[in-house]
């Protein structure tokens, strides 16, 4: 059992979810059942493989260093739950 | 001609530029059938005044002897593709009034060839999902039922509104997106054709991004033909994704119906699976002698790290996607759920605005990415991924042109039949589809026959990157040699 009742604690805050006490052990035991599930893993030799950063080999591509977008701010908070004068409001960070 | 929604789409292309239908007609007669279907869950969101208004536009193109190469076909499109004014939810509670102030690439090329949008379409939240069950506007109900049975079937998932919607006449042809098999599994469970393109042959650019380095778009239609009319207008390159490639798109309508004369067929011995249904076993060797009467050369070959790569997927998908998923905080978009402070704020947001499904899967790919852990379960996964590609590149280089294998472990089951106990059991439906975005190949899920109980099973074709032309003319083969499908009766209108 990699996962304990801790750790679901810890993982759900590194996450940013709110877990119910009560839902603690049940999914404890789901994680618990997905990583028995990928356990396998542990027993492939990997030795000198590298591991896969682009499924598709492909040279990265550049553009000109130039701005090729703006001025609609008021489509970037049009969709926001809480905004002023083209600001996102949020909760009082700094006290 | 007696009911417009059960042509194909090559067809009513073809009775839209003989005048023998209008768009207008054609919009009205799925707008009709969309409204009849409402038990089937398809829809997240009806536009049919926008559908009326495109299909007017159409109209007038045709009569000017100026149509494009979709013009006047409606069609559906996954929620997860973002529409410019239409809510784009991703089936998610967290987006449920998202309106993106933007197109997607591949719905805006769609539009550009004259296509109409009939509405978007239910998925399994974020895409995470094989039965279409996890999505937070409900569950959508596949058109098929077992003969003499009224239990409702899942149509599988994530593309589960897409396939059902197909499958039932509601539109000619649908978009749908795949990171584990989610265009084919779908595909396969409602006898629709569905394929998964090479990784970068469509843009990602305005698709709610699930796991980035799997996703991809991609049609689901009702013949092979319509899927790569499809294809043909929603590939091609696009500056706004770096990951999409910048090489022509082939004609692919016309690979349908070419030889397939001299092709080698790979058949991976790692396929046939301990405890395999015989039908499916079955199913497979028609699909061989199928091929082989067509002229192609089937030879045996292995794919030895198989087996691996449903794991490797549960980590690297759930790795990406509590990336991906770390956007939604309740401040930019979305919901918000108040909370004493910013954290307490992003957390109460999360936990109610997103499923439990997707909640599992962010806290695993957290777990597998968080100090300490890093190497022994992603970087480990990634190497396995580096081992899966190469299998099936050493396939390739000895000749084989494309990889025949059935499309999923068993046909569509019934509602709250798998996974409630343990979440493994539904991962598994994943087992022949996921090895193919871990490789960033092409696969296509063509309809091949019946179990028996009556109900939709598929074959899939693998290909070499890039040649969806090879799958295409090989999908034909089967699609005319198999027993000819009888889609569902509307039971429900």
């Amino acid at each position: 059992m990699p996962v304990d009742q801790a750790t679901v604690r810890r993982i759900a805050h590194l996450a940013r979810i709110k877990l119910p006490e009560a839902e603690v052990p049940h999914l404890a035991s789901e994680l618990n059942a997905i990583l028995a599930f990928v356990e396998e893993l542990s027993t492939v030799d990997v030795a000198g493989v590298e591991p896969m950063t682009s499924v598709m080999p492909m040279r990265m591509k550049q553009r000109p260093d130039v701005v090729t977008d703006g001025d609609i701010a008021d489509q970037i908070v049009a969709n926001a739950p809480a905004s002023e004068d083209h600001f996102f409001v949020v909760p009082k960070v700094v006290e | 001609m007696t009911d417009l929604t059960e042509l194909s789409l090559a067809a009513a292309r073809d009775a839209l530029v003989k005048k023998e239908v209008s768009a207008v007609e054609l919009a009205r007669a799925h707008i009709a059938a969309i409204e009849q279907a409402r038990v089937l869950n398809c829809f997240i969101a009806e536009t049919p005044d926008k559908a009326l208004a495109m299909a007017g536009e159409s109209d007038a193109r045709l009569r000017r002897g100026q149509a494009r190469p979709l013009e006047g076909i409606p069609l559906g499109i996954k929620d997860l593709y973002c529409t410019k004014g239409v809510t784009t939810t991703a089936a998610s509670h967290i987006l449920e009034n998202f309106v993106p102030p933007y197109e997607s690439t591949v719905t805006a090329n769609l539009w550009r060839d004259g296509a109409v949008m009939l509405g978007k379409l239910n998925l399994d939240e974020f895409a995470m999902g094989s039965s279409n069950e996890t999505s937070y506007f409900g569950p959508v109900i596949s058109p098929w039922r077992r003969p003499g049975s009224n239990m409702k079937l899942v149509p599988g998932g994530s593309s589960g509104g897409s396939a059902a919607a197909v499958a039932a006449r509601l539109c000619y042809g649908a978009t749908a997106t795949d990171t584990g098999g989610s265009i084919r599994q779908p595909a396969a469970f409602t006898g629709t054709v569905g394929i998964k393109p090479t990784y970068g042959r469509c843009s990602r650019w305005g698709i709610v991004a699930f796991a980035s380095s799997l996703d991809q778009a991609g049609p689901i239609a009702r013949t092979v033909r319509d899927a790569a009319i499809l294809l043909q207008s929603m590939a091609g390159h696009d500056p706004k994704d770096a990951t999409s490639v910048d090489r022509p798109v082939p004609d692919y309508a016309a690979a349908v119906g070419t030889s397939i004369k001299g092709k080698v067929i790979g058949i991976p011995k790692e396929y046939r699976l301990d405890g395999m249904p015989a039908e499916i076993d079955r199913l497979w060797g028609e699909g061989v002698a199928w091929l082989k009467a067509a002229g192609a050369k089937i030879v045996e070959i292995s794919l030895p790290h198989t087996r691996y790569a449903l794991p490797a997927y549960y980590i690297v998908a759930p790795a990406e996607a509590s990336s991906n998923l770390a956007r939604y905080d309740g401040v930019r978009y979305g919901l918000r759920v108040p909370g004493k402070d910013v954290i307490d704020l992003y957390e109460n947001t999360r936990a109610a605005g997103f499923g439990k499904e997707v909640r599992r899967r962010i806290m695993i790919g957290t777990y597998v990415l968080s100090a300490g852990y890093y190497d022994a379960y992603y970087v480990r996964a990634q190497k396995i991924r580096t081992l899966i590609k190469r299998d099936f590149e050493t396939a390739f280089a000895e000749g084989v042109d494309a990889i025949l294998t059935p499309a999923t472990p068993s046909a569509a089951f019934g509602l709250g039949e798998k996974g409630a106990a343990d979440p493994v059991e539904m991962y598994l439906n994943d087992v022949f589809t996921v090895t193919v975005n871990m490789a960033g190949l092409p696969g296509i899920a063509v309809p091949a026959g019946t179990s028996s109980e009556g109900l939709p099973l598929a074959l899939q074709l693998i290909g070499r990157a890039f040649e969806e032309e090879t799958l295409f003319a090989l999908a034909s083969v089967i699609e005319q040699a198999a027993p000819k499908l009888q889609l569902p009766l509307r039971w429900w209108a």
